[in-house]
């Protein structure tokens, strides 16, 4: 075990993949001696030279078609977009080429790749640095969508990235990059496709996902002083998305709420809410209760906590689960087109 | 009232100075000729030989000839099955024969073709089965070839993307000691989406060994030439990033495969990408679902026709003594069989099986996968027995 923070962890994974197959090489914008602007691919280049560990032209539709290329060739590419919303620019590439090829040509070609994505905001960044853009990845089938808010995650989901058959959209979020925590590398965490439970509970479900989960956290911690006893799932892997824990969670709890820092409307949170009711209906005390950003576009520094979903909105929605038996009143105001 | 220099030296030699020599041109080498390159005239008749671009030895231009005409041939066939049905949609090359034979005649087996959706013939050309070249358009699978195999990318409906992996496959392929060349196929249009440039930036920085062809049949669906640049030729778009680039007449056969085997080598030989641009035309409308009388005059189709690139051809290999009719008769008869055969293999009706709709979205299921694909298991045994 070792203190270290998440920006240090991805970074031995960058290096500890590339020590391991020598068919892996990172590119992107800033990655070389710079180390990027967040410093994870830090001493890389010195390390392996500059052809496994090299700068591109700036240009993210190219970096990620580049990588199809690299991909189709037998290489392991692992990209870097700079920042959440530079990422657009590779859309087209990464939705109806890297998402589809295995798809396209029956298995023939595949293009194992990752595409790491710095995301999400609370980190006082101007605009078009702070987007929550996993939805877009999520909703895009022939992608896996992961997001690590654990310094253990951090290293052993980018492993398990890597070493995938399949291209994965890795969500770092920049909130989390520089806390530190012990870890031990040596040991994986659990695998794609498994929720794991961060604190068990018995009155409720907390689901969270990246920068999401601490909050989710301290919410659960603070609520023990108004008597409730909150599980916290973190989902860990969007896609693919573990229903059988979440599921049982919400079963032994009967009330869960949905935490994530992106938009809401047509989010994450929404399908995840809709596969609990789905699932868990019977089982429920109240309706599947959502906090997320604000349905806004990411707003500037000095009013991005207004936007973030904050601890004491978390237990104001926790409050609302019906705990005396009676329905929320939010739904029930008479004629209400709601 | 001028002097030239050398009437001033002369007035004065104790004042003369060593010329400072003058710096070199950085576009040297990078632009194309003012006029595309041509090695036969639209008759036929052949033009001086030019030591820039060598002829092809004469036994590549008589198989080119040959895959031409078969081309053409299965070119109409496919037309002719949309209207049968047999075929959704089809985009003919018909007139771009040259370049679509041209461009895979100037590679190797082991080379890359990054194709897109108008390259039918081209990868018929190459020797992939058209059953599988058409699968995409009759729309039983998307891409019906294997494209390791063939060495062959699926043929891209996206614009302009192909170049940016053609860029990567070359890098990653030199990365790796190989010698491989890819060369991605683009039209007109395509010239004008932001992955041109990314691709041929990359390639061109990464010194990767990508042939970049462009096809300018004129039009993008229905939008001229003159709505996608204002640059005197798509080819002058090279030199901005550093590309040798040349431009061709895209109806010479003899002149495209001279000047794509220059690119190719000199891609081959490691010194980056090259630009070809084809000055040609579509003779067919964009597809076959695509009424051209809406944007262009038959006059104007017309006149294409005294620059067709198979009589061309013919003309001189038979002025070369290397065709003769019955060599011409032979090659037809081959285009017939080879139409007779696609022909019937695509009447026979394609099976196609719901449940494979969940294979290869990811290299395992995902267990939602898993939970769609048993309930479509359960919808089709539930039809099987009302049927029953």
């Amino acid at each position: 075990m070792a203190t270290m923070t998440m920006a240090k962890a991805l970074n031995a994974a960058l290096a500890d993949a590339m020590l391991d197959d020598e068919r892996v090489v990172v590119f992107g914008e800033d990655v070389g001696q710079l180390g990027g602007v967040f410093r994870i691919t830090d001493g890389l280049q010195a390390r392996f030279g500059d052809k496994r560990c090299f700068d591109t032209p700036l240009a993210e539709a190219g970096i990620v078609g580049f990588a199809v290329g690299l991909a189709m060739s037998g290489l392991r590419p692992v990209v870097e977009m700079q920042f959440d919303a530079f990422a657009y620019p590779a859309f087209e590439q990464i939705a109806s080429h890297v998402a589809k090829l295995r798809n396209r040509t029956r298995g023939a070609l595949s293009v194992p790749m990752v595409i790491r994505v710095p995301y999400a905001g609370g980190i006082g960044g101007v605009e078009h640095h702070c987007d929550s853009s996993e939805a877009y990845y999520a909703h895009t089938p022939g992608l896996k969508v992961v997001t690590p808010a654990t310094v253990g995650d951090a290293y052993s989901l980018l492993r398990e990235a890597i070493d995938d058959p399949d291209p994965v959209v890795f969500m770092e979020p920049k909130k989390l990059y520089f806390a530190s925590a012990e870890a031990d590398l040596s040991a994986r965490t659990e695998p794609f496709g498994r929720a794991v439970v961060r604190r068990p509970g018995r009155d409720a479900t907390l689901v969270a996902y990246g920068p999401a989960v601490p909050v989710a956290l301290e919410a659960a911690e603070a609520a023990r002083e108004e008597g409730w006893d909150l599980e916290v799932v973190d989902v860990r892997t969007i896609v693919p998305f573990d229903d059988a824990t979440v599921t049982a969670s919400v079963r032994r709890t009967g009330r869960c709420v949905v935490v994530q820092e992106a938009q809401g409307f047509a989010g994450v949170g929404a399908e995840i809410a809709a596969r609990v009711q789905e699932r868990c209906f019977h089982a429920l005390h109240a309706p599947v209760l959502r906090v997320s950003g604000l349905d806004i576009p990411y707003p500037a520094p000095m009013l991005e906590h207004t936007h973030l979903p904050s601890v004491d909105r978390v237990l104001d929605a926790v409050a609302r689960l019906q705990w005396d038996d009676q329905p929320d009143p939010r739904w029930l105001t008479e004629g209400s087109a709601a | 009232m001028t002097t030239t220099p050398q009437a001033a030296r002369r007035a004065s030699p104790r004042k003369r100075r060593p010329a400072t020599p003058a710096a070199p041109d950085p576009s040297a080498g990078l632009l194309p000729q003012t006029d595309p390159v041509r090695l036969l005239n639209p008759d036929g008749t052949p033009l001086p030989s030019r030591a820039d671009y060598p002829e092809p030895p004469v036994e590549a231009l008589r198989e080119m000839y040959r895959r031409m005409v078969i081309g053409r041939r299965f070119d109409a066939q496919s037309t002719a099955l949309t209207k049968q049905g047999r075929l959704a949609v089809y985009p003919s090359s018909r007139g771009q024969e040259a370049c679509q034979v041209g461009g895979v005649l100037a590679l190797r087996d082991g080379d890359w073709v990054f194709p897109t959706y108008r390259e039918s013939m081209a990868l018929t050309a190459r020797g992939i089965d058209p059953v599988e070249v058409l699968t995409l358009l009759r729309g039983d699978w998307h891409c019906g070839y294997d494209p390791a195999e063939r060495r062959t990318a699926p043929q891209c409906t996206p614009l302009a993307t192909q170049c940016v992996h053609a860029a990567g496959l070359a890098y990653g392929e030199s990365y790796q000691g190989r010698d491989t060349v890819a060369l991605a196929f683009i039209g007109d249009g395509a010239t004008s989406e932001g992955d041109f440039h990314e691709g041929i930036n990359f390639a061109a920085v990464f010194k990767a060994p990508v042939v970049y062809f462009v096809q300018n049949n004129r039009y993008a669906i229905s939008v001229p030439l003159s709505r996608q640049t204002a640059a005197p030729s798509l080819a002058y778009k090279g030199v901005g990033y550093g590309v040798p680039s040349e431009q061709v007449d895209g109806n010479d056969p003899v002149a495209v495969l001279a000047v794509l085997n220059r690119a190719v080598a000199h891609a081959r030989a490691g010194k980056g990408p090259y630009l070809v641009e084809a000055h040609t035309y579509r003779m067919e409308p964009h597809t076959n679902a695509d009424d051209q009388t809406r944007y262009r005059d038959a006059d104007e189709v017309e006149a294409w026709r005294d620059r067709d690139p198979i009589a061309r051809l013919e003309t001189y290999l038979r002025a070369r003594d290397v065709l003769d009719d019955a060599a011409v008769a032979e090659i037809a008869e081959q285009a017939e069989a080879y139409a007779a055969e696609l022909r019937e293999r695509m009447n026979a009706q394609p099976t196609v099986d719901p449940l494979s709709l969940f294979e290869h979205v990811y290299a395992q299921p995902t267990p939602q996968l898993v939970e769609q694909r048993e309930q479509v298991r359960a919808e089709l045994a539930a039809a099987q027995e009302e049927d029953a």
